[in-house]
């Protein structure tokens, strides 16, 4: 196969950015798309050039590092698929391929498809855990969990942390991101006693961050390479609702 | 040198109780006077620096991801054992220390082994209370399965997914002292140096991955929790960032490393199918629970394997292990497959493959039981080799998936170096030569949340340190030793990029010092080695600059000190002269092909001291003494 690279180049996170175009030829089918990438850096590397900087990792669809905008659609043209599990048969012979990286106020770019998403980190930080310090947790059974809840925990659980959500939404609101935490930990009764100050920590850094608002479309959830669903997202409002009334309540006690 | 591995005396059901009461403890008012460095946060790293943080110590963290969520640790699928015998199938903290020992094939210490099985089960509690969404059965009560060669159910598993929600655990544990300014974090950063005063370990040298900028940090104490170096062999199942950077660097400047040789093949990971493939992907072996894995009965028989009849069908590991059939230990299940593709029994285009076929299983309890499952499984197969598995079996193929060696550390999981900890793969402590599935996991999560916060304290209590900072002439040094070396890297002028080298210099390794080892091959390795590593540093190009976010230069750093990992890898395997676990001679087998071990001559953890680049390294050996296990050789017939 030959494809037309279409990938944006940008040196620095203060500097201006170009989109550059790279033929790239000898690509087979059952190359993975950051196969593919690769074969494009082997070339640039051998001739000096400066390679082509992505995040990436596993290459398993787990780790979340992926961040690449492929033909408008963040992780590419498959549902439920992260870039690095994207393969070369997707794609036709001749076909021209734009790559872009997240684009978000809150994900500045650091260098040609690689940005910064530690507001992510700092959103967990304000209270995407339970507050249990190691040692002295009761036995495992101790409290029974039904089996749908568990399991519904779970599929918020999955969430891998990639962007994804936030790079596909006209308003960069990281609503799926976190709600999937609100609704993984809300849904457990370990993480009970802290439901109403979390989802309310959580949503203001969210805010801080300067994601936008959650208007939706539900973008996110067709773009999510875990399919997390956008019921989530319901779940965080209720929960961020239920925190406000139980708050008026406690003051007015 | 003498290797004192501080074990304690008395019954090893007490060992490690009596141990805790005997480790000195930091008054509480004291413990925010010692800071202590963590160099990496996947599991081991996170829970440790979590843990640590939470006791009152200042905790400082490098981590080379973006992310700690990152880390590799969060791509183990299968579980994590702990025996709860929930299910009442006679499983009990002996159990799985006997398991153990045995899997690991009496190349591990019993006392460590003990003590891993003994904390595994709060490990579980731990996770659970932290909102780890485990498996669960309609009573609302944890699930277990059996896994890689336990003839219990004693594996806790969230789906395919049980590494990723760990280490979320850990990552948010992680987060809240992040919050709480308990831990400092820093972020793609790699650490490229240890730094020594006066003997002891008082600090890392580390380059900023954004800015190139080398930094220094200083400590009391570091602790690495750096992961395993498969990715020496270039196509692993490790993630494309795994490196031994940190441990190699600090083998350097003195800590011993021990059992290099010692690497898992995994025996269920997707097959190679072309020469631009950079990973290989693994496959939980919970596949094994309901797989059955066969090869046509004749050799280079080409139809489709389901126009194969049945009595054309060999189920090798069925036929050869009656009692595991499908079940057996890692090494063993892998080195079948070589032997029968060796033989030309192999399936698919490129004829290194076997089947692993549920059709069986799909008959028996249906489709929808498969999909529960293993749906994610048959996914990524699905995504990455285009094959539906629920119609055809799988292929499946052995990869290098995880390293038993590692720095040497003693009982409380310090190096040879004052002031130096290892924990999770980054050390050699706990599997022996040979790791059971479903106890990585295990180990991380034991060394990070409930062994290093007691053991640490115990040197931070006891020995005197003069304060120091990073503007002492150590640091200094490091910092010029690490510009000198990055600038050295960057003047290569050749015409080869690193991949291409680390791909030559990833199928010599394989070739010689994979599955199948033998005294010729490894001397053909020696000799190919050091003209590959001086290869490198003529041919190599790392395009770019040092000061700026170089992932060639990243790559480059890494491949170096691979190349010299790799040759203490072949002189260990060389050295070796037995079988044993993922260590397989040739010369050393049984009549029936099985791993033949020379107790009498290498019942030893080989921990190798550094003597300079491609001079031969220094053999100390630790006696290893089974009191409990008797040596046997294993039977999974």
């Amino acid at each position: 196969m030959r494809v037309t690279l279409k990938i944006w180049r940008q040196k620095h996170g203060d500097g201006k950015g170009r989109f550059a175009a790279h033929a790239l030829e000898n690509v087979t089918p059952d190359m993975s798309f950051l196969e593919m990438l690769d074969l494009l850096n082997l070339q640039l590397a051998s001739r000096g050039e400066d390679t082509v900087a992505f995040d990436h990792d596993c290459r398993e669809g787990i780790c979340g590092s992926c961040s690449l905008y492929i033909n408008g659609r963040a992780h590419g043209p498959l549902r439920g698929v992260a870039a690095c599990q994207l393969h070369m048969r997707s794609f036709r012979d001749g076909d021209e391929i734009v790559i872009e990286p997240w684009r978000a106020k809150a994900f500045p770019i650091l260098k040609d498809l690689v940005v910064d998403r530690s507001a992510l980190d700092r959103i967990i930080q304000a209270g995407g855990y339970v507050s249990v310090k190691t040692g002295g947790a009761p036995d495992g059974n101790a409290i029974l969990i039904p089996k749908p809840v568990a399991e519904e925990a779970f599929e918020a659980a999955a969430c891998i942390g990639c962007g994804a959500c936030v790079a596909a939404c006209k308003n960069a609101s990281a609503s799926l991101f976190v709600a999937a935490k609100v609704s993984h930990l809300a849904l457990l009764p370990q993480g009970d006693p802290e439901r109403e100050t979390r989802v309310q920590k959580m949503v203001a850094q969210m805010d801080a961050e300067g994601f936008g608002a959650c208007s939706n479309t539900y973008a996110c959830e067709a773009e999510c390479p875990k399919r997390i669903s956008v019921a989530h997202i319901a779940r965080m409002n209720c929960e961020y609702l239920r925190s406000k009334v139980a708050a008026i309540a406690e003051t007015q006690r | 040198m003498i290797l004192d591995a501080k074990i304690p005396e008395g019954p090893i059901e007490k060992r490690w109780q009596d141990h805790r009461f005997n480790l000195k403890l930091v008054n509480p008012a004291n413990k925010r006077r010692h800071h202590i460095l963590v160099v990496g946060t996947g599991l081991a790293g996170s829970s440790a620096a979590a843990s640590l943080a939470e006791l009152g110590y200042r905790v400082t963290t490098i981590c080379y991801h973006e992310s700690p969520r990152r880390a590799h640790s969060i791509a183990a699928q299968g579980g994590i054992n702990a025996p709860k015998n929930y299910p009442n199938d006679g499983d009990s903290i002996y159990r799985l220390f006997y398991d153990t020992v045995k899997g690991g094939d009496y190349r591990s210490r019993e006392a460590n082994v003990y003590r891993l099985a003994e904390i595994s089960n709060n490990i579980i509690d731990q996770c659970v209370a932290q909102g780890v969404p485990f498996a669960r059965d309609y009573a609302g009560m944890l699930d277990n399965r059996s896994f890689g060669g336990a003839q219990v159910s004693r594996t806790f598993y969230a789906r395919g997914q049980t590494g990723q929600q760990l280490l979320l655990g850990a990552y948010q544990a992680l987060s809240r002292q992040i919050a709480e300014c308990t831990v400092q974090y820093w972020p793609r950063r790699e650490m490229l140096d240890l730094v020594l005063i006066e003997g002891q370990a008082r600090g890392i040298v580390a380059r900023d991955l954004v800015t190139g900028r080398i930094e220094s940090h200083a400590a009391d104490a570091v602790i690495l929790a750096t992961g395993g170096y498969s990715n020496v062999f270039f196509l692993s199942t490790n993630a494309k960032m795994c490196n031994a950077t940190a441990i190699w660097r600090a083998h350097k400047r003195g800590a011993l490393f021990a059992n290099p040789c010692f690497t898992q093949i995994h025996p269920t990971c997707i097959p190679l199918s072309s020469d631009h493939q950079s990973k290989l992907t693994l496959m939980s072996e919970s596949l094994r629970n309901d797989g059955r894995i066969w090869v046509p009965k004749t050799a280079g028989d080409m139809r489709p394997p389901n126009g194969i009849p049945e009595d054309e069908r060999d189920y090798y590991l069925e036929r050869l292990y009656p009692s595991f059939g499908n079940l057996v230990p890692r090494d063993v299940a892998s080195r079948r497959a070589k032997e029968m593709c060796d033989k030309g029994y192999g399936v698919g285009a490129t004829k290194l493959a076997v089947y692993l076929d549920f059709t069986e299983t799909i008959e028996r309890n249906g489709k929808e039981w498969v999909a529960e499952k293993y749906g994610n499984l048959f996914d990524m197969y699905q995504q990455i080799t285009g094959e539906n598995a629920y119609e055809a079996p799988m292929r499946i193929y052995p990869a290098a998936h995880y390293t038993m060696g590692g720095l040497w550390v003693d009982y409380n999981l310090m190096s040879n170096i004052p002031g130096l900890y290892v924990i999770g793969e980054a050390n050699f402590s706990d599997h022996g030569a040979n790791r059971l599935g479903a106890s990585a996991l295990m180990q991380g999560l034991a060394d990070g949340y409930f062994i290093i916060p007691y053991t640490i304290g115990d040197y931070l209590a006891g020995t005197g340190r003069k304060p120091v900072d990073t503007s002492h002439a150590a640091f200094k040094d490091a910092e010029r030793g690490a510009t000198a070396m990055t600038d050295r890297l960057m003047s290569i002028r050749g015409r080869k990029p690193v991949d291409e080298i680390h791909k030559a210099f990833g199928r010599v390794m394989w070739e010689y010092c994979g599955m199948g080892r033998s005294e010729s091959g490894l001397k053909a390795a020696l000799e190919r080695i050091p003209e590959m590593r001086e290869e490198f540093w003529r041919e190599a190009i790392v395009p770019g600059k040092p000061d700026d976010f170089n992932q060639e230069l990243e790559k480059a750093h890494r491949l170096a000190d691979f190349l010299e990992l790799g040759e203490l890898m072949v002189r260990d395997a060389l050295h070796r002269e037995e079988s044993c676990g993922g260590h397989f001679r040739e010369e050393y087998q049984t009549a029936e092909n099985e791993a033949l071990r020379n107790d009498d001559k290498f019942s030893y953890a080989a921990a190798w001291e550094f003597k300079g680049v491609g001079e031969p390294a220094e053999l100390h050996k630790e006696p290893l003494t089974f009191e409990y296990v008797k040596p046997s050789q294993r039977s999974y017939k």
